[in-house]
């Protein structure tokens, strides 16, 4: 997938999740300068690019909860050759799922009309704010998703694993003790 | 008072929780529904865990949290039933009684739903009212159902001829040709002696008519063999397969000879206690087989010391099973005899070391009993003179779906499709599911293939579809059936069925792409590979066998897009544009943005 010369672009994005799977990415530590020496970062929360460029791989994390979420997926998949969900969020919704079983009302109502200590109870209706979907879907509903890294948040040795083995050109695999759970 | 009829009826199974399921169907019985309190009461008086309580409450599809008609209806909404038009008659009671499917009428007085297959694929669309099955249904039957339910007449005294439910045996042969005469296998097992009628047994090369085709004599031996305080027998009348009733049939005609073989096996092994498990769909049956095991104990058929023979004491309990097709599958079945939620066992241990109680058990079906009883009567010669090498004798087809004479067909092993075709009076026909949704889906190419254990098994079910069925359609029912009837004990199959069912009916519903033909063939082999038992295990032949017969149908449903969204999106933001009031360009998606 290399060549020797030009360095890989790897993009990546947090949807609806909590950015737990970016920490886990910065807990690879010192390995990130193996990591930049073959590689640069497109969009990230690392580089504040607002779109992303044509990349070799795209990193996802979190689930799809609202329209925004969904030109930002459908830009990526666009723009990457390879996209991976990375963590529980983005492979099934995860945390922000478990409202999925509430109606969208309800949420809405506990949170800006109903809740401790809301001033000025209102839905918010603002054009410029991204509207909500009626549930968290998982990101491979709604785009192709070639790889899943499972974890919440997969460990920095999963994703080094992960990514070391896509930058040598290996079809990815991740040794039973790093999606060990229990 | 609630309170004391809990006690009584708990009281009436000896405070057991083994009999935890004859407890709540009993107590759902007398208040209709198994409320909160009824379960945390029962679960007291039993001194087990509520959650026990709970846990089988909401396994079991015929026991009901939440209160339910003093009429309830259960349609089934097995292919077969939906080809003979379950939809309409769904629509018509719906209608005619003023009531939505899963919703009690308000008046409390009657509630309808689906269920699975209920054995009458013959004579369909059939139901379960109150329990009792009810086939043949049509406009004027169902006009007179709704009559009796609005005039609040007990189900007791409606018209016989609502229940008549004619046993169709179309092809009698070795087994149906004639049952045997009661008591007279039991005295050629005494005279011949035990070993020599399980060599005889042996000899026959009887395998189980259940599906799975283990040689009889083997089991009863390893389990004979198996030492232990009790051994047990334990007949699978779960009959739960769709598209199967020959079990059925053989219940109504042939019980006392089913229930000889248990007493021969019984002998054999060394039992003195067995159970039929009958599933909770021929609830109609029970007293009527009652009657025959009373029959028998008061001829020393059954009993202590049968055939005046000292120390040869064997009685036979009915249970009643109550909506589970996994329960048809013998450990999951023995977990339900217990009284617990029917989770299959992890195997090995076998039942027949590690069985009820985890004492060594015999299972078998109902078809493979009464065969060994014939068997041990007239030896093994007149059963396995016909068949194939490796399929001795014959078995029961229970044929249905687009033919002229459904019903009960008794063919020697390896007589080819096209001839039961021909005998059914098939016409047009597209394909056959052979053993039903677990089993395999045949197209005209396979015709000339033959019913065996070496080419195409079968437990029995034999499903026609002509011309102008859709298979996609069928796969999408059968798909649907595993996944509502899962255990969903593990996650392979929990999840792997419904994603299945998902992804086939988004490709039934034309917005499928290449992906999603893609997915199936995926799921299919991580679902078969990894569930923990035989119905996650075969639920993706459906898919498979039709991927495979009928691929450009596929090719014809999807699109030629690489990739298409698995949900509406526009309508996925409905809700939040109405509550926001919003309809700004942003509030709204497009479906595809290639
Ligand atoms: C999901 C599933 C459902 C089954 N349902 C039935 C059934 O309804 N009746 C039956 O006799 N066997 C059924 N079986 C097979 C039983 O597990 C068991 O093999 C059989 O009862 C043994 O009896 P036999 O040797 O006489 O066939 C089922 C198996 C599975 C995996
Ligand atoms: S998977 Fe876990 S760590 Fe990652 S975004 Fe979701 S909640 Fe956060
Ligand atoms: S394969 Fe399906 S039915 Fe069998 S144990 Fe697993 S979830 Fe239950």
């Amino acid at each position: 997938m290399t060549t020797s010369t030009a360095k890989i672009n790897i993009a990546t994005t947090s949807l609806a999740g909590c950015f737990g799977c970016h920490m886990s990415l910065l807990d690879i530590d010192e390995r990130i300068q193996d990591l930049a020496e073959v590689a640069v970062f497109d969009r990230s929360p690392f580089t504040d690019i607002k779109h992303c460029n044509q990349s070799d791989i795209g990193l996802i994390e979190g689930g799809v909860c609202n329209a925004e979420n969904v030109h930002v997926l459908r830009e990526f998949r666009k723009q990457c050759n390879i996209l991976i969900a990375v963590g529980a969020c983005a492979i099934n919704g995860g945390i922000p799922a478990l409202r999925n079983n509430i109606p969208l009302k309800e949420c809405l109502e506990e949170s800006y009309i109903d809740g401790l200590g809301v001033v000025n109870p209102q839905i918010p209706n603002d054009p410029e704010l991204p509207l909500i979907l009626d549930k968290v879907y998982p990101i491979h509903e709604i785009v192709k998703i070639d790889y899943s890294l499972p974890g919440c948040p997969p460990s920095a040795d999963a994703i080094c694993a992960f990514i070391t083995d896509l930058l040598a050109g290996r079809e990815p695999t991740l040794p039973d003790e790093l999606i060990h759970y229990d | 008072m609630i309170e004391t009829t809990i006690k009584s009826i708990i009281h009436h199974h000896a405070s057991d929780p083994t009999r935890l399921l004859d407890i709540l169907l009993d107590l759902q019985n007398q208040f209709g529904y198994l409320s909160a309190e009824t379960i945390t009461q029962t679960a007291d008086l039993l001194d087990i865990p509520v959650t026990r309580v709970q846990g089988v409450v909401a396994f079991y599809n015929f026991l009901y949290a939440k209160p339910v008609g003093r009429y309830r209806i259960l349609l089934s909404n097995c292919i077969i039933d939906t080809m003979h038009g379950a939809l309409a008659v769904m629509d018509q009671f719906c209608q005619q009684l003023g009531i939505k499917p899963d919703q009690l009428r308000s008046d409390g007085k009657v509630s309808i739903a689906e269920t699975s297959c209920s054995g009458f694929c013959d004579q369909g669309p059939a139901a379960l009212i109150n329990g009792v099955a009810i086939a043949s249904l049509n406009s004027q039957r169902i006009a007179s159902i709704v009559n009796l339910i609005e005039n609040d007449t007990p189900l007791k005294d409606w018209p016989a001829e609502l229940f008549q439910r004619p046993d169709n045996i179309q092809l009698p042969g070795y087994l149906l040709k004639q049952a045997i005469t009661p008591g007279s296998a039991i005295s050629s097992l005494l005279s011949r002696g035990t070993q020599a009628t399980l060599d005889e047994i042996e000899q026959s090369a009887l395998r189980g008519c259940g599906g799975a085709g283990f040689p009889t004599a083997s089991k009863w031996r390893y389990c004979r063999d198996a030492e232990a305080r009790q051994h047990y027998v334990v007949c699978n009348a779960d009959e739960g397969e769709p598209g199967t009733f020959k079990d059925r049939v053989l219940l109504n005609q042939f019980a006392d000879q089913m229930f000889e073989g248990m007493t021969i096996c019984a002998r054999i092994i060394g039992a003195r206690q067995g159970f039929v498990y009958l599933r909770g769909e021929y609830l109609y049956l029970k007293d009527k087989l009652q009657q025959i095991i009373d029959e028998r104990t008061a001829n020393h058929w059954l009993g202590n010391d049968i055939a005046g023979v000292t120390g040869f004491d064997f009685e036979i309990k009915i249970r009643l099973g109550a909506g589970a097709y996994i329960c048809g599958e013998e450990s999951a079945l023995l977990e339900s005899l217990e009284g617990k939620r029917g989770i299959p066992r992890i195997r090995p241990p076998f039942p027949v070391t590690h069985g009820y109680l985890n004492q060594p058990t015999v299972v078998n079906n109902v078809e493979t009993f009464a065969t060994a009883a014939k068997i041990a009567l007239e030896g093994s010669q007149p059963f396995n003179q016909q068949g194939t090498a490796n399929s001795p004798g014959s078995r029961l087809l229970s044929v249905a779906g687009d033919c002229t004479h459904p019903g009960i067909y008794e063919y020697p092993f390896g007589t080819r499709i096209d001839q039961i075709l021909d005998d059914c009076r098939a016409e047009n026909t597209l394909c056959v599911q052979i053993g039903g949704p677990s089993g395999t889906m045949i197209a005209e190419a396979d015709f000339h293939r033959h019913i065996s254990f070496e080419d195409l098994p079968t437990g029995g079910s034999f499903i026609v579809f002509n011309g102008t069925r859709d298979p996609l359609e069928i796969a999408g029912n059968f798909v649907a059936f595993f996944a509502h009837e899962n255990c969903g004990f593990c996650t392979p199959c929990r999840v792997g069925t419904t994603l299945m069912k998902n992804t086939l009916s988004k490709i039934n519903s034309g917005s499928g792409s290449q992906d999603d033909i893609a997915e199936l063939h995926q799921l299919c082999e991580l679902i078969s590979k990894n569930s923990h038992c035989g119905l996650g295990q075969t639920a993706p032949n459906p898919v498979m066998d039709t991927l495979a017969c009928f691929a450009e149908r596929y090719q014809a449903k999807v699109n030629n897009r690489t990739f298409t969204p698995d949900i509406d999106l526009e309508a996925a933001l409905q809700e939040a544009r109405q509550l926001t009031g919003r309809d700004d360009p942003a509030a709204h998606l497009d479906q595809f943005n290639e």
